[in-house]
C-alpha cells in the first residue's frame, strides 16, 4: 500500500491526518494519503514567486519537450510515487478503485493526458494564437507582423481545486507548466491519483519539482487554495458556479448541461443520429461535463427516448476489470440513493415520463457500493424540473420543444451539437451566448479538438494583455527573425 | 507515536483511589445542596417531585448520579433564568452565558463566581515561565453573551495583568459559513486580526494570550507578512480552545509558526471549567488528551448506543458532562462532541479523552468557524 504525503513545492510533508483509500468493490487497502489543512496552504503560498522563478530559468520549449517526455512517463512508466512505486496498471487499478470508473476508462483517460502532454507545442501554439511563449516568459516582445506586444502573468502559480469525477479535466491545467506558471494542486478527494502521477513523471522528465505543489484535504483546503491564489480553477455544482461567477481571479467549471439540439429540417431522419446521441449519453459512464444530458427537438421525442432507452436501458454494472464494463460505481456512500430520489421526485410532475423503467431498476446496490443504470426521460414540456438536471452517470432527458423556442428555453450549455442546415437557425446559435462549445452538425458532444479552448483561455486567464511601449531601436532588436 | 496503554499504572491506583474518594464526597455534598429546600434552585427542587427517587437520601456517591434521567439540553433554553439561581445565592449578582444561539433560543447557565474560580484555578497549571506574573494579555476570541471574555479578563487580572480584548462574534461568523460569503467572512477575520496587529503594536507589553486555533494561525501568517512573529510581538505563552483541537494542527503550529512560545490547548464550554491537556509532546504524536477540573466538572466518554456506560480505555464513545459546583448541578450532560477514553496520569488522577471532534451524527450539520 501507498503513502501518498502532501507535496509542498515538491517537498514530501507526511501529516498526522490521513485517508486510507479502500478498493470500492472489494475493501482492499489501496492508499493513505495524507491531509493537508487551510493553513499549510497560505503559509507555502508565499513561496509561490519561487515556483515561477525556476520554471522561468527553462527556456519555454525545452520545457515543452520535457512535458512531452514527462507524457510517455505518465503512460508507461513506472513511477516514483510516495513511499513505493506505481505502474500504469497499479495506476489505473488505483484509480478505478476510489472513482469507481471501470479500469478500461481510466486506461482511456490517460491516452487523453498522454495525447495533450505529447502534443504541448500544438497545443500551446492554439491556445496562444501563434504567439512566441518567450514572450509569456520575458512579459513583453514583437509579434511576427512587427507589433509589440506584452502579457503580464497574474500569478506565479495556479490553483486548481480538482473534482472526483472524470479523470479528463487534468487536460485542462497541463499546458501551465511550459507557460512558467507554477502548480497549486487539491486533488478531488476520490481522484488524487492522476496530480501524484503527474507531477512524478514531471520530476523525472526534468521539471523542476519546487514548482508544483499537491494538497489533498477537505472544504478547508480548496478554500485557502482559492484564498491564496491570485488565480484559481474550481469545479463544482451550481452553487460553486454561482459563488464565483464575475471573480476575475477564479475560473469556474460547473455542470456542462450540454445538449444535443435536432432542427426541423433533420428530425425525421433522426434514427440516423441514433448512435451519435448513445455516444454522448453513455461514453465515459455519463460523468464528463460533456456528456449529453438533454435531447431536445420538436417532434418525435417519444420515439427518439423510446429508441435510446432500448439501446441503453438494459446495460448492467460489470466488475470493474471487465474490459465490457461501461457504468462507474457510486463509491460515496448515500450518494447514489440521494441521486435516484431526486429522480423519483421529479418523476412525479406531469408530462414526464421514465423510458427506461421496463428494462428493471435503476439504482442497484452493493455491499460497499452503488450504480445508476442508463436512465433516459422523457419530458412533453422544456418546463419541467427533471430538463435542468444532470447527473453522474449516463441519464438525459429527451425534451420537445419547437425549434423556435428552443435556444430561449435551454439554458446554459457548455456542449451544444446543433444538427441542422438551416443557415437562419445556424446564425442564432453562433450568436447565442450561453452556449459554450458549439458543434454544428452531427458531431457528438463528447469529441473534443485539443487546439480549442476548453471553457475559457487558460492563456487569457493567466495572462493580462496590455499596453507597453519601447523605443524603436530596442523593438528592432526584438523583432523576430 | 507511542503505543496507546489501556491498563493503569499500579503507581497511580493510590491518586486514583484518592481522587474518586474525593469525588464521590463531591458529589453527595453538591446534590444536598441542590436539592435542599434551603439551598437549592427552583429547577431542581421542581424536578425532584418527579423523579422516582429521593436525591438526597439515595445520592451518596458519583454513581448514584445515574439515577438520574438524561439531562435535556432543552432545559438551558428560555426563561425564567433565574430558576437555576440557588436559594444561598438570590441575594448576589448573577451573571448568565450563552452558548450555540446560530438558531434558535440559546442555551444559558447563569453564574456567580465559578468562572473566575475555574480559571484561578487553571490559572495554577500555567508556567510561570511562559505566563510571566504581572504581565499583560491579549484576548482575540468571542465575548457577548460568552463566558470567555470575563473569565479570561480575571485569568489575566488573577495573575497580576491587564487583559486587553478583541471581540469575534462567533454566530455572525456561522452565517457568513452558512450563507457562503466567504468573502465577507474573510474581511470580518481581517477585521479581527488588525485589531489585534494593533493593540500587539501598541506598546502595551503584552507576553500572554488567548486565542483560537484558527484566529492563531491568521495572526502568525499576518504577523510574518509584516517580517515579524507571535514570539516576535512579544507573546511567550499562549493558552487556546473554543474549537476542535487536532495534533495535526498542533504540530503545524509548533513545527512552523510558534518558533518555541508555550501553547496549551484547552477544550472547555459554559457548563464546564477548563479542561487542561497533558502536555503534548511530539514523542506522542502530538496527540491531547483533555482532564476535566474534577471534582468541580467530570468528563466521561461513554457507549453510543448507551450513555450510562463508559467505554474501555482508548475505545472510542460520546463526551458526557457532569457539572457539580454549588453555582449549577447538571448530571450528565451530553455534549456535541467524541472522542477515546484515555488514562488517568500523575498530574490528573482521573479519566481523561483525546481526539475530541464533533459527534459524528451531529457532525454533518455542525458548522465549525473560525471561533
Amino acid at each position: 500500500m501507498l503513502n501518498l504525503p502532501v507535496l509542498r513545492w515538491g517537498k514530501p510533508y507526511n501529516s498526522l491526518e490521513v485517508d486510507q483509500v479502500l478498493h470500492f468493490a472489494t475493501g482492499e487497502p489501496i492508499a493513505k494519503v495524507s491531509q493537508a489543512t487551510g493553513g499549510l496552504v497560505e503559509r507555502d503560498i508565499r513561496q509561490a514567486a519561487r515556483a515561477r522563478d525556476v520554471l522561468r530559468a527553462i527556456d519555454p520549449d525545452e520545457l515543452a519537450k520535457r512535458v512531452a517526455r514527462a507524457g510517455e512517463l505518465y503512460l508507461n512508466g513506472t513511477l516514483a510515487l510516495g513511499d513505493g512505486t506505481q505502474s500504469p496498471a497499479e495506476f489505473a487499478r488505483a484509480q478505478s478503485a476510489s472513482t469507481g470508473l471501470p479500469e478500461h476508462m481510466c486506461k482511456a483517460n490517460m491516452q487523453k493526458n498522454f495525447f495533450v502532454l505529447s502534443h504541448m507545442g500544438q497545443m500551446l501554439d492554439a491556445l496562444t494564437r501563434g504567439l512566441d511563449l518567450r514572450i509569456l516568459s520575458r512579459g513583453y516582445g514583437v509579434e511576427s507582423r512587427g507589433i509589440v506586444v506584452s502579457y503580464q502573468a497574474q500569478s506565479p502559480a495556479l490553483g486548481l481545486v480538482l473534482p472526483s469525477n472524470s479523470p479528463g479535466v487534468h487536460t485542462l491545467w497541463l499546458p501551465v507548466i511550459p507557460m512558467q506558471i507554477g502548480l497549486v494542486l487539491k486533488p478531488g478527494p476520490q481522484e488524487p491519483w492522476t496530480p501524484y502521477r503527474m507531477a512524478a513523471a514531471f520530476a523525472e522528465a526534468g521539471v523542476p519539482a519546487e514548482a508544483i505543489s499537491i494538497y489533498p484535504g477537505g472544504a478547508d483546503v480548496g478554500a485557502a487554495v482559492v484564498s491564496a491564489c491570485q488565480r484559481t480553477m474550481i469545479f463544482g455544482g451550481e452553487a460553486t458556479v454561482e459563488r464565483y461567477k464575475g471573480n476575475p481571479r477564479v475560473q469556474v467549471h460547473g455542470p456542462g448541461f450540454s445538449k444535443i439540439l435536432l432542427g426541423d429540417d433533420v428530425v425525421d431522419q433522426w434514427e440516423k443520429y441514433l448512435d451519435l446521441m448513445v455516444d454522448s449519453i453513455y461514453a465515459n459512464s455519463g460523468r464528463g461535463c460533456i456528456n449529453c444530458s438533454g435531447i431536445w427537438a420538436s417532434r418525435h421525442t417519444r420515439e427518439i427516448a423510446a429508441a435510446l432507452a432500448e439501446r441503453i436501458g438494459p446495460i448492467e454494472p460489470l466488475p470493474p476489470e471487465d474490459p465490457q464494463a461501461g457504468l462507474a460505481a457510486f463509491t460515496v456512500p448515500g450518494v447514489a440513493q440521494a441521486v435516484w430520489k431526486m429522480i423519483e421526485a421529479d418523476l412525479k410532475d406531469s408530462g414526464v415520463e421514465h423510458c427506461t423503467e421496463r428494462f428493471g431498476p435503476r439504482l442497484v446496490e452493493r455491499e460497499r457500493c452503488a450504480y445508476l443504470r442508463p436512465t433516459i426521460i422523457h419530458s412533453r414540456s422544456p418546463e419541467a424540473a427533471v430538463v435542468r438536471k444532470e447527473f453522474m452517470f449516463p441519464f438525459a432527458t429527451v425534451v420537445e420543444c419547437p425549434q423556435a423556442q428552443m435556444l430561449e428555453k435551454i439554458g446554459p450549455t457548455l456542449v451544444c451539437s446543433a444538427i441542422t442546415e438551416d443557415p437562419a437557425w445556424q446564425q442564432a446559435l453562433s450568436d447565442a451566448t450561453h452556449i459554450d462549445r458549439l458543434n454544428i452538425g452531427p458531431i457528438p458532444t463528447i469529441k473534443l479538438d485539443w487546439l480549442q479552448p476548453h471553457e475559457g483561455n487558460i492563456v487569457e486567464f493567466l495572462f493580462r494583455a496590455r499596453a507597453y511601449q519601447l523605443p524603436a531601436d530596442r523593438v528592432a532588436a526584438l523583432a523576430p527573425r | 507515536m507511542s503505543t496507546p496503554t489501556t491498563s493503569l499504572d499500579s503507581k497511580l491506583a493510590g491518586p486514583v483511589a484518592d481522587a474518586r474518594a474525593k469525588l464521590d464526597a463531591h458529589a453527595y455534598e453538591i446534590v444536598q445542596w441542590h436539592f435542599h429546600p434551603s439551598t437549592g434552585c427552583p429547577f431542581w427542587l421542581e424536578q425532584a417531585k418527579e423523579l422516582s427517587f429521593d436525591p438526597l437520601k439515595e445520592v451518596k456517591n458519583f454513581d448514584d448520579l445515574k439515577k438520574f434521567p438524561e439531562f435535556q439540553d432543552e432545559w438551558l433554553r428560555g426563561g425564567p433564568v433565574r430558576r437555576w439561581v440557588p436559594q444561598a445565592f438570590q441575594d448576589r449578582p448573577i451573571y448568565v452565558f450563552e452558548t450555540g444561539g446560530t438558531t434558535g433560543i440559546p442555551k444559558s447557565r447563569i453564574a456567580i463566581d465559578d468562572f473566575r474560580t475555574d480559571y484561578s484555578l487553571f490559572s495554577d497549571t500555567l508556567p510561570d515561565e511562559y505566563f510571566p506574573r504581572g504581565s499583560n494579555w491579549l484576548m482575540l476570541g468571542p465575548s457577548g453573551p460568552r463566558r470567555l471574555r470575563l473569565a479570561v479578563e480575571h485569568l489575566c487580572q488573577h495573575r497580576g495583568g491587564i487583559c486587553f480584548c478583541v471581540d469575534l462574534d462567533p454566530r455572525w461568523v456561522i452565517k457568513l459559513i452558512k450563507k457562503g460569503w466567504m468573502e465577507h467572512l474573510e474581511a470580518y477575520k481581517q477585521h479581527c486580526i488588525d485589531q489585534a496587529l494593533t493593540i500587539l503594536s501598541a506598546g502595551h507589553d503584552i507576553r500572554c494570550m488567548f486565542t483560537t486555533p484558527k484566529l492563531l494561525e491568521s495572526l502568525a501568517l499576518a504577523l510574518e507578512k509584516r517580517g515579524s512573529s507571535i514570539g516576535q510581538a512579544g507573546i511567550t505563552g499562549i493558552f487556546s480552545g473554543g474549537t476542535e483541537f487536532t495534533p495535526q494542527w498542533t504540530r503545524f503550529a509548533m513545527e512552523e509558526f510558534l518558533d518555541g512560545v508555550y501553547m496549551t490547548p484547552t477544550y472547555g464550554n459554559t457548563l464546564m471549567g477548563l479542561a487542561c491537556s497533558k502536555p503534548v509532546t511530539p514523542a506522542d504524536g502530538y496527540k491531547i488528551t483533555y482532564y476535566a477540573p474534577q471534582p468541580r466538572a467530570v468528563i466521561e466518554v461513554v457507549e453510543f448506543g448507551d450513555y450510562s456506560r463508559p467505554v474501555g480505555y482508548g475505545q472510542t464513545g460520546r463526551v458526557k458532562l457532569t457539572t457539580l459546583t454549588k453555582e449549577f448541578f447538571v448530571p450528565g450532560f451530553m455534549e456535541r462532541d467524541e472522542g477515546e477514553r484515555e488514562l488517568p496520569y500523575e498530574k490528573y488522577p482521573w479519566d481523561g479523552v483525546s481526539g475530541v471532534r464533533p459527534f459524528h451524527e451531529l457532525a454533518e450539520a455542525t458548522t465549525v468557524g473560525v471561533y
